[in-house]
């Protein structure tokens, strides 16, 4: 069986379901001939055809609308912003339609669309090619927002979010497109979602966190134990709707809980998981929750970035200081 | 000189103000003066029930509501000329068009009265139809989605998206008429250009000539009618429709006519346009002119309206006595449709506004 990266994960969940299911489209900038700027949709408008890999015209808004049209007439599209930062022109058809259609048709149309982004920073991208913004969708209620950590993950989740019968943000975090490779069988079998994934099992202190940042929590993870710290790593992997129980329980054991993302840190998705933990967790809690994240500026061109981004080093002191605490 | 290209656009017109018939060659469903009669109706019901709603309103039975006041012969032209297989993605103010298609009277005023359920159309074709869209323009990317599903699965079914003329300064029209243009998309955009959006005139909107002249910019087939003149309307809308279900395109039509009443109940036009203007408007309106030609053609006359008048009155008691009758939404509905499945995180929220009912439910029982 062959090892993939995550990015061929993705190329290969959406090859999967376009094979199994007439209805899948995939709509972008670049998606077609190109395959995407990262590969993503590689090779699939060669066997799908021009009108299943739809090449639009640039502009986002256009994506996302008709995104909504497809899906209400019965398809499934996946549609791609070339990058999270290209993502804003699409927020109004996200936020006005596709999250809420069921609702406010009391369930008579729905948009059963994924879209997906290239998400986050660390590739030494130019400007507006770097951006954490997933916060921005996680107060949208009717959206399930979405993000895979490895390969296994990427190709489970990504078949999970096409067959939902509601709108997904599908976060893909460049950062680690190629960082390894996995084996993952096609075979079709999706991934749950609306629920976290414990990496690693510790009684010490839990790291909460997603995307490209499951790589330091791992890397912290084994810092620690080398310091004797035992560290239990969940990744969120659903962020809405949250499946908090799997946190909870988790803190429950190790009375310690650091959340690390790469987005900004104030109103970041992690400010819900704190006090969600304030609120249920309060008298568990053997130290206050530590916050890892990017801080509150815009992620710096390239030659700064790595500066911005949660390390390895801030995640380990920062689950020192949990111990310390108490 | 070399000239790149060069482009016109045609405007329509088949009866004036006055119902007075500037051309000769009308168009077979207009020859159908039986067909005329049964547009014509539906035109005056429209009106009545645009009445019966703002004085809801007045009354406080209906929260805010938008008019189509002035607006029956777009609307109505759009909607019968359509096929039941098509797709409407109107604005929020097209009775006339959905009317036509099914959305019953009372589903208006549930959706205007507070009650996510008017959007749940019940009748075909109206149940496959999009609900309003209040955010301008960005149901012409519904309509061009549509269509690039029909497309795609080969289906011989048009999409149709309506927008004002504020609403064709956004870049979701255009956007929805550019990959139209793209992918030969069956695509009907209809700009029911009134001359205001809210309180902002035309002029302001755009320094084009005609809106129908955005439609070339996508490489649409694109016209401009006189929106008050129903056969003008359904005349276009036929040949855009004929066009885009024979994969020769899709087609903008600008349907110019007047906003006769407010933008909508929460608005005052005095404040932002003077009277002689509304006269005018009033004196170019679409159901005189219909009616006049519909007497002269000896298919009209003043019983019989008032006996049609009438049967509307009868319907729209029937409509309001079943909005007025509809129980509010259990406050579980809140909660019961934002996922297929409510989501167990959802369901806490749920349960404890459930609880917060049944406390309220058990404090009046004492």
């Amino acid at each position: 069986m062959a090892q993939i990266t995550l990015i061929e994960a993705v190329t290969q969940a959406l090859a999967y379901e376009m094979a199994h299911d007439d209805s899948v489209v995939v709509l972008g900038e670049d998606v077609g001939v190109n395959g995407g700027v990262f590969r993503a949709t590689q090779g699939l408008q060669e066997k799908f055809g021009e009108l299943r890999v739809l090449d639009t015209p640039l502009d986002e808004t256009t994506i996302a609308g008709v995104t909504v049209g497809l899906a209400v007439q019965g398809m499934k599209p996946v549609a791609e912003a070339q990058f999270e930062g290209f993502i804003y022109p699409m927020m109004e058809q996200i936020a006005c339609h596709a999250a809420r259609m069921r609702n406010r048709t009391r369930g008579r149309l729905t948009v059963p669309a994924v879209f997906r982004a290239p998400w986050g920073g660390g590739i030494r991208a130019p400007e507006h090619h770097s951006e954490a913004n997933e916060h921005l969708f996680t107060n949208i209620p009717g959206l399930r927002v979405v993000m895979p950590s490895s390969p296994a993950r990427a190709y489970g989740l990504l078949l999970a979010a096409i067959r939902d019968p509601d709108p997904v943000m599908f976060f893909e975090p460049k950062r680690i497109y190629r960082q390894y490779k996995e084996e993952v069988p096609d075979d079709g079998e999706a991934l749950p979602l609306d629920v976290c994934f414990v990496l690693r099992d510790g009684t010490d202190v839990t790291l909460v966190t997603w995307g490209a940042q499951v790589k330091e929590a791992l890397e912290a993870a084994d810092e620690l134990a080398q310091q004797g710290i035992s560290a239990e790593v969940i990744d969120v992997a659903t962020l809405t709707p949250l499946d908090f129980d799997t946190i909870a329980e988790s803190v429950q054991k190790t009375g310690r809980c650091v959340i690390v993302h790469e987005a900004p840190k104030t109103a970041g998705f992690g400010a819900e998981i704190a006090a969600r933990l304030a609120e249920e967790c309060m008298y568990d809690l053997l130290a206050p929750v530590e916050r890892v994240t990017g801080f509150d500026t815009h992620i710096p061109l390239f030659r700064l970035e790595m500066k911005y981004m949660p390390s390895v080093e801030r995640v380990v002191d920062a689950a020192k200081r949990t111990l310390a605490a108490s | 000189m070399t000239i790149a290209a060069k482009f016109e656009i045609e405007y329509l017109q088949y009866l004036d103000a006055e119902g007075k018939q500037v051309r000769d060659d009308l168009p077979e469903f207009a020859k159908d003066l039986d067909h005329m009669v049964e547009l014509y109706k539906l035109m005056l019901s429209t009106r009545v029930f645009d009445a019966k709603s703002i004085a809801l309103q007045r009354t406080g039975k209906l929260g805010t509501y938008a008019s189509c006041l002035g607006h029956e012969a777009a609307h109505v032209g759009i909607g019968s000329a359509m096929k039941p297989e098509d797709v409407y993605a109107p604005s929020y103010r097209e009775y006339g068009a959905q009317l036509y298609r099914g959305v019953q009277p009372r589903e208006v005023y549930m959706y205007w009265g507070g009650d996510e359920r008017g959007n749940d159309y019940q009748k075909e074709p109206a149940r496959h139809d999009f609900a309003w869209s209040v955010p301008i323009a960005t149901q012409c990317l519904h309509a061009a989605g549509s269509a690039l599903a029909f497309k795609i699965r080969g289906e011989k079914r048009v999409a149709v998206c309506t927008i004002g003329d504020g609403g064709s300064s956004k870049g979701d029209f255009y956007g929805a008429i550019n990959i139209a243009g793209a992918q030969n998309l069956p695509l009907v955009c209809v700009i029911v250009n009134n001359q205001w959006a809210i309180s902002v005139p035309r002029k302001i909107q755009s320094g084009a000539p005609t809106l129908a002249q955005k439609g070339i910019a996508a490489g649409l087939f694109s016209i401009q009618v006189d929106g008050n003149d129903i056969i003008a309307v359904r005349k276009a809308m036929e040949d855009a429709l004929e066009r885009a279900r024979s994969g020769q395109g899709g087609s903008v039509i600008e349907a110019v006519t007047y906003r006769l009443g407010d933008h909508t109940t929460a608005d005052d036009a005095r404040r932002y346009r003077g009277e002689q203007e509304v006269k005018d408007g009033w004196e170019k309106e679409p159901m005189k002119r219909l009616r006049k030609w519909l007497v002269a053609k000896k298919v009209w006359d003043d019983a019989k309206e008032e006996a049609w008048k009438a049967e509307c009155d009868e319907w729209m008691d029937n409509e309001v006595n079943a909005y007025l009758e509809t129980r509010t939404q259990p406050v579980s509905a809140m909660f019961d449709y934002i996922f297929a499945e409510v989501p167990a995180d959802l369901a806490k929220q749920r349960d404890y506004v459930l609880s917060l009912e049944n406390q309220l439910e058990s404090k009046k029982g004492h």
